[in-house]
């Protein structure tokens, strides 16, 4: 047995002896890269589930009669906005700018927002139409989908605005620039997503 | 592929790039482009054929898809060891299972679905 071989003179050692230190954070990028990966099987069930109740409409409205493909263009105009703005704050994170950095923040984080409210108001004009989740099998996968997104940008805003805070109170310390680079993955990833959004749901619903 | 440009960055995490300026403005321009096309297609009803349209529309945003691995996320097969890009290829094919299995499968139960009540009423 090899718990017999610790005896009381020599401690408990509970990793490889030769074993090499690893730098704080190594893993942080795969960690997250994988945690990412995670996310995606969530949206590809949900996309399943659209994909197959997405023709059912309860004799309710079908996405012909509710999606506003203008307003749906604009949105994602903003999310890939939203995208180059952010890479321009990692490019100036890695000259060491703080404020130049902090500002492509704020921009990034406005562009979400403003995503963010388009489309609130479009679910606000949705619902007030009689086109609630409840309706049909149809609005509630669409609610799900587009809504979990929703709240994937609104968690990704809410962790911009904590690094802000971290910025501008430690500076681009070393862990402050490899959390940035995580949001960085987070919001690119957020923008893919979309991409599977507007093509399946809104597209692809409007030629159904 | 080792071969982009770390822009001054340390190298504590192994690879993680973040691409150029370059980089990023070229991913834009395509994405924009890539976006901009299949919402016109759909949009101005260019093409009749509507199984036309959604085949090309999917297939823009599969290249979009791939354009944002590559110029946002810096995805290449030398970042983290490899290990990101296997991650990447194994969370494809289980979506790829998942979404083409759900939607064939569902499909198959919709059409050979014992008919509704009313429609076997007007059987002979």
């Amino acid at each position: 047995m090899a718990s017999t071989a610790i005896t009381a003179d020599t401690a408990a050692v509970f990793h490889l002896e030769e074993e090499h230190a690893h730098a704080e954070g190594g893993s942080t990028m795969l960690g997250f890269w994988l945690y990412l990966m995670s996310d995606c099987l969530i949206f590809a069930m949900l996309f399943a589930a659209f994909g197959v109740l997405g023709g059912n409409y309860a004799a309710g409205p079908a996405p012909k009669d509710l999606f506003d493909l203008g307003l749906v263009a604009v949105n994602t105009t903003m999310l890939l906005l939203s995208s180059i703005t952010y890479g321009f704050a990692m490019l100036t994170m890695d000259k060491g700018r703080v404020g130049a950095t902090q500002g492509w923040l704020a921009v990034t984080m406005l562009f979400g927002l403003a995503f963010l409210s388009i489309e609130l108001s479009e679910f606000a004009h949705m619902i007030h139409e009689g086109a609630t989740p409840q309706r049909s099998a149809f609005l509630s996968s669409f609610f799900t989908l587009v809504g979990t997104h929703g709240l994937h940008v609104t968690f990704g805003i809410v962790w911009m605005v904590t690094l802000m805070v971290q910025v501008a109170r430690h500076g681009l310390i070393e862990a402050n620039r490899r959390r940035l680079m995580c949001l960085s993955m987070f919001w690119h990833f957020l923008d893919v997503v979309w991409i599977g959004v507007f093509t399946f749901v809104y597209l692809m619903g409007t030629l159904r | 592929m080792s071969a982009h440009d770390h822009a001054g960055h340390d190298h504590a995490h192994g690879g993680a790039a973040h691409g150029s300026l370059r980089g990023y403005l070229i991913g834009f321009f395509l994405s924009v482009i890539l976006t901009a096309i299949p919402f016109w297609l759909v949009m101005d009803g260019v093409i009749d054929n509507k199984q036309a349209t959604a085949v090309i529309v999917m297939a823009f945003a599969v290249v979009q898809i791939i354009v944002h691995m590559i110029f946002f996320l810096h995805m290449n097969p030398a970042s983290e060891g490899g290990w990101s890009m296997l991650a990447l290829i194994f969370t494809v094919i289980l979506v790829v299972i998942v979404l083409s299995g759900s939607l064939w499968v569902m499909y198959h139960l919709n059409a050979n679905m014992m008919p509704a009540v009313h429609e076997m009423r007007q059987m002979p």
